[in-house]
């Protein structure tokens, strides 16, 4: 029997497996979106219960498990998104880069974190994972189990709403 | 709305929010993961304890029962 038959049987080896085979790649992906490290772990291990929990759901016929994986992931850091909104705003621990901007610019990525913030969560994971991470259209379509045209829809309005916010608080993009 | 309206905020996002590329996982999740199964497996759901605390109560109230309820039992 396959590695997808057996987990859908409920096989906890298999289930195992499938967790080392894909951990790496639903982290990387929920990184995307929440760009925390421990939150994106811990939505990890969220992402594969929930998986666990749907195992008699899922169909091995249709083979991708990555996809599916995305799916839920995806799911779990809107559903974090929509309960740290209040509590929280948008968390960037990510190590400084070669472009990290200088003293000067501080106030206007805060500016930027604070209009990402604003944005429902739906609409924020699509503004970041099409126009920061720039992922493909048909790829965040899959993970959001909408259509392209949905993701492009989405994208403008947070376009429209970033430019808003972002000219209210006096900086022009 | 215009593209290049969209890529000048896309330009502007990138270079206040570097893309994360994902990055590597630092350490293996499995253990957390068995933790999270062994702690949903002994979790005991509420309306398990609004039942048992139902039928404290009225064996408290009624004691009269005990005995028809072990004859039942």
């Amino acid at each position: 029997m396959e590695l997808l038959e057996r987990f859908a049987a409920g096989d906890v080896d298999a289930f195992e497996s499938l967790f080392r085979q894909h951990q790496g790649e639903v982290y990387r992906w929920l990184m995307r979106i929440v760009r925390n490290t421990a939150v994106a772990e811990d939505l990890t291990v969220e992402t594969f219960w929930r998986m666990h929990r749907a195992h008699a759901r899922f169909d091995p016929a249709r083979g991708n498990c990555g996809a599916w994986l995305r799916r839920i992931a995806t799911n779990a850091a809107i559903d974090h998104l929509r309960h740290a909104r209040r509590e929280v705003p948008l968390p960037d621990d990510l190590p400084a880069t070669a472009q990290q901007p200088p003293g000067e610019q501080i106030g206007l990525r805060r500016e930027i974190l604070r209009a990402i913030n604003k944005l429902s969560p739906r609409i924020r994971a699509v503004v970041l994972l099409a126009l920061v991470e720039e992922e493909p259209y048909q790829r965040i379509a899959e993970a959001l189990g909408i259509s392209e045209s949905a993701v492009k829809l989405r994208v403008f309005r947070g376009v429209r709403i970033l430019r808003k916010t972002l000219s209210e608080a006096g900086v022009c993009p | 709305m215009k593209e290049p309206e969209i890529d000048d905020l896309k330009k502007l996002l990138k270079d206040s929010l570097p893309p994360t590329h994902g990055g590597e996982l630092g350490r293996d999740l499995w253990p957390a993961m068995l933790q999270r199964l062994d702690q949903r497996t002994l979790r005991v759901p509420w309306w398990d304890w609004a039942l048992l605390a139902t039928l404290a109560a009225a064996l408290c109230i009624f004691p009269g029962i005990i005995p028809a309820l072990l004859y039942h039992l």
